[in-house]
């Protein structure tokens, strides 16, 4: 029933390009009365910032896909060295992207084998 | 513009004179950048999601194109997979995509110029807002002159979607021919992309205390209350982190 070639396409233009576009524009519409360094907007960033925080966290713990078969610590400690080097190399995203990217390959491939030698 | 202006600007050049179509192609040439490679990198990783759960190329790349934000994209192709309704699925992005509206709002007295900025324009210019263009443009935009920053903004967010389209188009006939370590590694670039972008976009202690409230309360939110979880650590940690650090910037008493 929920098979047809344009439900798919429906459900991108309703539940994803409507869903995400509506805040984008209520935003548009409300930021205008906010002044670039007011104490409101000062919570609005917090409450963006802690959002996306959450997220991150989210897409670390519980991942989906292949990712998903790592223990949790693995990809805890990734993502901390990642930031650790991210702080160290003076804030720059590279570096922590490629460390964190690093540990996690390197682990990953340290456990499969181990799994293989037992 | 003074002696002393010319200068401090001879490395950028500020010239509020500059046509705004030159704004366009300079935020465009900067799009080529780091964070646009490591964003694409996060849409090769998604390209293989999108194609583990069924999707056709052609729906990956509307996803792309018309929702553009990674997470809502995310959580859209979850709700594809489990075949949930039109109405829940829709709940479930507007959720996931809450962030977007303080984001828009928090760059918006940025990218406007005071009476002569068309909402149109910033209609058009707020579908770019995501977490790569808006760390970007809270970054660098301030050091634009205002009448210089929507027109870059443009160049920036178009250039920047344009290319991680085709680079997702290109990974979703491509992605099969990943190992799988590779494939995963993907996965874990995006985290770790946003949180040191997030970081790095920080201007007052309130947003770094935000982020770090929102990693402790976004998985246990998750566990509680699914579904609700990225409104309620948005909501309760962004409050809980803005009341404390104003505590610390005003004292207890103002």
């Amino acid at each position: 029933m929920t098979q047809t070639w344009w439900w798919p396409l429906a459900m991108i233009l309703i539940a994803g390009w409507l869903a995400t576009d509506v805040w984008r524009w209520i935003g548009v519409f409300a930021g205008g009365r906010l002044r670039e360094d007011g104490e409101l907007l000062i919570w609005v960033r917090c409450v963006a910032t802690a959002l996306v925080a959450g997220l991150i966290a989210k897409l670390i713990l519980f991942p989906q896909g292949t990712l998903s078969e790592t223990p949790m610590w693995l990809r805890l400690a990734a993502a901390a060295f990642g930031f650790a080097m991210f702080l160290i190399a003076k804030q720059r995203v590279i570096a922590g992207v490629l460390a964190g990217e690093a540990f996690l390959i390197c682990g990953w491939v340290l456990l499969d084998a181990e799994a293989w030698m037992l | 513009m003074t002696a002393s202006d010319r200068s401090a600007s001879a490395k950028t050049p500020l010239d509020p004179l500059v046509p705004s179509r030159v704004w366009v192609l300079r935020g465009a040439f900067s799009a080529i950048s780091i964070p646009a490679f490591i964003l694409s990198a996060a849409f090769v990783g998604y390209a293989g999601l999108a194609r583990e759960t069924g999707l056709t190329l052609i729906e990956t790349l509307a996803m792309t194109g018309l929702v553009w934000a990674l997470p809502s994209i995310v959580v859209l192709t979850g709700a594809l997979q489990s075949g949930m309704g039109m109405i829940p699925a829709a709940i479930a992005v507007a959720l996931a995509s809450v962030r977007l509206m303080p984001m828009t709002m928090a760059l918006l007295p940025i990218i406007k110029v005071p009476g002569k900025t068309k909402t149109w324009q910033l209609l058009l210019a707020s579908h770019f807002v995501a977490v790569t263009a808006w760390v970007f443009a809270m970054r660098n935009l301030p050091e634009l002159p205002r009448e210089a920053r929507l027109p870059f903004f443009l160049g920036f967010g178009g250039a920047l979607t344009g290319f991680v389209f085709c680079i997702t188009g290109i990974a979703y006939l491509l992605v099969e021919q990943l190992p799988q370590v590779v494939a995963g590694a993907l996965f874990l670039l995006t985290p770790i992309y946003f949180l040191c972008s997030l970081w790095g976009a920080a201007r007052l202690g309130a947003d770094k205390v935000a982020l770090a409230v929102g990693l402790v309360l976004g998985p246990v939110f998750y566990v509680y209350f699914p579904g609700l979880d990225l409104l309620l650590t948005g909501v309760i940690g962004g409050t809980l982190a803005y009341v404390g650090s104003r505590f610390m910037r005003k004292g207890l008493l103002s």
